[in-house]
């Protein structure tokens, strides 16, 4: 491989700054996350009425929950109930 | 869509891509954790930088994107392809949040900002490299970081790794030095 002078190699370390820390630890911390969606989505699935009053706003289906609606797990759950 | 290419050879590091995606799969909550630091520059790069995203949006993306990972992580043909596919989720997630923006429907072709592909291969090039930085370990890899990824000064970085600051420059040097030795496959 050629071409990586001191000039170029700034340039590609320079175009991968870090993400920011709590958009990471939001995405790491999605494991854990996964038990309380689970529960969310199974009680989704057999009460229709709470699966569209999730559907309609899923942050305040969460907070409503008790569940901190972070990105990580808004996402999750919109995944988890697109899917099924 | 045209392929994200990854024509580069893989730099070595502490675990190969397969590796970690194994140890995912086996529910190791370290190895996931070094999956989402290993690529979350990548993705926040695809999402602010190749397609210019509003921060709120690319943070949507990026979560949903490792949500995607996770989700079907076990449907991976070759554990060893995950960069690819993570690029083309980033991409494809890209394009949908854009699309919902606007009020018509455009092609994906009209949604992708001009000199993507190049943009994008850059990218590419600037993973391998990290890799590189990653293989070459400290005090190295904390000194080109923070001068480079964190745009640092000599001061700053002098102060933090408690050096002196005239030899700030002559580090960075030989650092990159290295990293140029571990990219050509000298070392």
């Amino acid at each position: 491989m050629s071409g990586y002078d001191e000039p170029r190699l700034g340039e590609l370390l320079r175009l991968l700054p870090a993400a920011p820390a709590a958009w990471v630890r939001a995405a790491q911390e999605l494991p854990a996350a996964r038990v309380e969606i689970a529960g969310l989505v199974a009680r989704a699935q057999e009460d229709a009425v709470f699966r569209a009053r999730v559907v309609a706003d899923l942050e305040a289906a969460l907070e409503a929950e008790g569940i901190q609606a972070t990105p990580s797990v808004v996402a999750a759950l919109r995944t988890r109930l697109g899917a099924d | 869509m045209p392929i994200l290419r990854s024509s580069l050879p893989l730099v070595a590091s502490a675990a190969t891509d397969a590796q970690l995606v194994a140890r995912c799969r086996n529910g190791e909550a370290a190895a996931w954790d070094e999956l989402v630091e290993r690529y979350s520059r990548y993705v926040y790069a695809i999402s602010s930088q190749a397609f210019r995203l509003a921060a709120h949006d690319a943070e949507d993306v990026f979560q949903e994107v490792f949500v995607r990972v996770y989700e079907h992580l076990g449907d991976l043909r070759s554990d060893d392809a995950i960069r690819p596919w993570i690029a083309q989720l980033t991409r494809r997630l890209c394009i949908d949040r854009l699309r919902a923006g606007r009020r018509e429907s455009p092609v994906d072709d009209e949604l992708e900002p001009s000199g993507l592909d190049e943009t994008l291969s850059a990218l590419d090039e600037a993973i391998e490299v990290r890799a590189g930085l990653d293989a070459i370990g400290e005090p190295c890899r904390e000194l080109l970081d923070r001068f480079f990824c964190r745009d640092e000064s000599y001061k700053t970085i002098a102060d933090a790794l408690a050096l002196p600051s005239g030899t700030i420059a002559s580090r960075i040097s030989r650092c990159l030095g290295k990293l140029r030795a571990v990219l050509e496959g000298r070392n």
